[in-house]
């Protein structure tokens, strides 16, 4: 093998290939590097591409429009319905309020949304990749621009491959024009989700961004278009991990866009008879007339049958079925079936459709079992939290009176709209008494303490107590805090320490 | 790839070669990289070598490259901490202003402060006094609520700046005389006055056998700096004894031995080692360890 960087290897870069004599060896199989095959997708209309218009305009509805939507959280508050507000950490989504405590439920959400990828996959395949992706959504709509400037399939094709012009000059200055605002509005979008949208606009505007916005907005400006604009395929094929391991969610029995070889093959041009006859000769449907292959996003010959760069978007059912329609002949040559469906098909036997298989099931129950969990985290959120840290050094104090004395700090946090008060009583120290460290004579059996609205209280509580038993130095007290409005409560347990008796 | 057509076949499910590399039987076939893949490779070499040239990178034996750019860490953190200081500067100027009662008032340069005296604290602090104040015989808790020289904010930030018998004119002076090694009692009057004094340590035990002689000898001798009741008296320096906390222990030869050969600790005036606007942080601090008056 040549070393890497050794001529030989290093003047294949760019330039074709010498065909071996006699034998013809795929390109792919002599070139170190392969050159980009350009992909020039023509436009079609059918049932997949319109499920695939109606998801785009959706995505990119909620996209753009989501950071406008207002919610009214009172005086003072941010009234951005969906606002992931870094720099104060609080997560605000419509009517909750969520605090880095809480990133549990981040974490449970991206658990239910993989398991549910896994389920739809299993499923139906790479819906995902086909329809919903941003990857997906961005350059289908790169690619309708594309169309509206450059021209469909063969305009764009001759117009590449044609010497520089006027024309081709302002077409291209165009597109590229369209697919910079794009991206800008794109990444522009993006950090709305983050500072409040009219303000960051206004701010944008004026010049006063802030530094961190500008960053932003630039980065996700450039990836769109690079992504959506340049990329496309590539993406797909070579940088995303997911068409590596989908393989693993599918099986036989998934729903996939399948190219029907028993009754396409043998493929052949021309118009067949009532016997499906051309020239004498028995064809199967397929005219091979590359319509499939010339639609598709990805390039690919979805004929070659399943593979890693088939995102599965039907793009050439629908293509298919034009021309079938045009040559007579049964639509659905290309649909969407089971592997296990063609092959008794190919026989000429039937089989059902087997949507529960334990795969399925596994999947859904785990998504039940996350979804409930889920559920009954986000409805048991306490809304009055008590964390008590005691002391470490020292342990305890010995005071004036004889009595031990235990510091603790305990952070109250208030995740309501409301400013809060809260009793707090000290269980399993008979006799005890706490006070606050600002006032530490103060000595009372039960606290007071007011927490303002969306914010932790921090308090150094101090505890006094003459423990009759302190065998091993140490023995477990109780804090109960009761917020005095709601009646809503919580018990934290701790240690009250000593010399050792 | 040179010996391509030497060791690699041809597959043939996809009528593609292969690489001839062979894992347990898996054969993996010749596919290209994308080029773009390669560029994007030549471009974070290209980078990288230039980030190398740019920064400090190559170690020497003794030295190092310093980077055409000149940039250096140090520097930086240096230049970040006088921006720091300089930015503190106003407020350790206010906290300097402000009397020290008011300065809880103030809840940001209250913050401040206990930032600024938790960090003096440790630094210089907390080799005697423990780090979170609990003392230790021989060095007073200033966690607890016991002060031999008064708790106050004022009495602290004093004890602090002069110092405790630390020579300097203003410090906190108190002499315990030695009655043993100085031969000013008997031995058996040290034992008495121990022995009356062990009941202001230990109210609910009984009396112990010379208590009631040396209630006679405490009065001629200890009741003027720790007072009749052995209440103490903080204008003179004289600990108190009816309390719960004692300084070199509670066990009777601990109190014997201080009657006879005292011990007597020193603490420096911190206004040569700290700035005063820290000497008033760290009593702030001291004073909301929880005993503070």
């Amino acid at each position: 093998m040549a070393k890497f960087g050794d001529q030989a290897s290093m003047s294949k870069i760019g330039k074709p290939p010498q065909p071996a004599t006699g034998e013809e060896v795929p390109a792919s199989d002599v070139q170190l590097y392969a050159d980009r095959v350009r992909v020039y997708p023509r436009s079609v209309h059918g049932i997949a591409r319109n499920i695939k218009w109606a998801i785009l305009v959706l995505c990119l509805v909620v996209y753009y429009v989501t950071p406008w939507i207002r919610w009214d959280r009172g005086e003072g508050r941010p009234n951005q319905a969906i606002l992931l507000d870094m720099a104060h950490e609080r997560f605000y989504i419509f009517g909750l309020t969520y605090w880095p405590d809480d990133i549990y439920l981040l974490t449970g959400a991206l658990i239910l949304a993989a398991v549910g990828l896994f389920l739809v996959t299993s499923l139906a395949g790479r819906v995902w990749c086909g329809y919903a992706c941003p990857q997906t959504v961005w350059t289908d709509l790169f690619m309708w621009v594309e169309r509206l400037i450059e021209g469909d399939r063969n305009a764009r094709m001759k117009r590449d491959a044609a010497p520089a012009s006027l024309d081709k000059a302002w077409r291209k200055l165009a597109k590229h024009a369209a697919w910079v605002a794009i991206a800008f509005w794109t990444g522009g979008a993006w950090i709305m989700y983050y500072v409040d949208a009219p303000t960051v606009t206004v701010q944008f505007w004026t010049g006063q961004a802030s530094r961190e916005v500008c960053f932003f907005t630039a980065l996700f400006t450039v990836f769109t278009y690079v992504l959506a604009g340049w990329a496309r395929e590539q993406v797909c094929t070579y940088m995303c991990p997911w068409p590596r391991f989908q393989a693993s969610m599918l099986d036989e029995q998934s729903f996939i866009v399948t190219y029907q070889k028993w009754r396409g093959e043998p493929r052949g041009k021309g118009r067949r008879d009532a016997e499906g006859r051309v020239a004498g000769e028995k064809l199967g449907d397929c005219i091979d007339c590359n319509a499939c292959v010339n639609v598709c996003p990805t390039g690919i010959d979805i004929r070659d049958g399943v593979q890693l760069s088939c995102i599965n978007c039907g793009l050439c059912v629908d293509a298919c079925n034009e021309i079938m329609t045009k040559a007579g002949r049964p639509k659905w040559l290309i649909l969407w079936d089971t592997l296990a469906r063609q092959d008794a098909k190919a026989q000429g036997r039937h089989e059902a459709i087997h949507l529960l298989r334990p795969r399925t099931l596994i999947y859904v129950t785990a998504l039940l079992l996350a979804t409930s969990v889920m559920g009954g985290a986000l409805a048991m959120r306490s809304h009055v939290n008590l964390s008590v840290l005691h002391d470490r050094a020292p342990l305890f104090v010995k005071v004036r009176d004889g009595s031990i004395r235990n510091a603790y700090t305990l952070k109250v946090s208030n995740k309501t709209d409301m400013p809060a008060s809260f009793s707090l009583v000290l269980g399993g120290l008979p006799g005890g008494a706490m006070a606050l460290s600002d006032e530490a004579e103060n000595r009372q059996p039960a606290l007071k303490l007011d927490v303002p609205r969306d914010a932790i209280g921090t308090f150094r509580v101090l505890v006094y107590g003459t423990p009759t038993r302190l065998a091993d130095g140490s023995q477990k007290v109780g804090f109960m805090l009761r917020n005095t409005a709601t009646g809503e409560s919580t018990e934290v347990s701790s240690v009250f320490m000593g010399p050792a008796k | 790839m040179s010996d391509q057509n030497a060791a690699s076949e041809k597959d043939s499910v996809t009528g593609r070669t292969t690489t001839g590399h062979e894992w347990d039987g898996l054969k993996e076939l010749n596919t290209p990289l994308p080029k773009w893949w390669f560029w994007t490779f030549v471009a974070t070499c290209v980078w990288g070598a230039g980030y190398a040239i740019a920064y400090p990178s190559v170690p020497w034996l003794t030295t190092y490259f310093p980077g055409v750019l000149g940039y250096s860490q140090r520097e930086a953190v240096t230049a970040d901490v006088r921006a720091l200081e300089a930015q503190r500067a106003g407020v350790m100027q206010k906290l300097k202003a402000v009397p020290l009662e008011e300065v809880r008032k103030d809840e940001a340069l209250y913050a401040v402060a206990m930032t600024a005296g938790r960090i003096a604290f440790a630094e210089n602090c907390r080799a005697c006094h423990g780090a979170g104040g609990e003392g230790r015989p021989g060095y007073p808790a200033l966690a607890g609520d016991a002060w031999i020289w008064g708790g106050k904010l004022a009495d602290i930030q004093h004890s602090i700046t002069y110092g405790i018998r630390s020579a300097h004119p203003e410090a906190r002076v108190s002499q315990m005389p030695r009655f043993g090694a100085d031969g000013l009692l008997k031995a058996e009057e040290i034992d008495q006055v121990t022995d009356y004094v062990m009941g202001f340590y230990k109210p609910d035990a009984p009396a112990l056998p010379g208590a009631a002689k040396g209630a006679t000898i405490y009065a001629e001798n200890c009741a003027a700096c720790h007072g009749d009741k052995g209440e103490g008296k903080r204008e003179v320096g004289g600990p108190a004894l009816r309390s719960g906390v004692h300084l070199y222990g509670d066990t009777r030869a601990a109190v014997r031995a201080q009657i006879a050969n005292p011990r007597l600790g020193v603490m420096p005036a911190w206004n040569t080692r700290l700035d005063e606007a820290t000497i008033r942080a760290v009593t702030l601090y001291v004073h909301g360890l929880g005993g503070g008056e």
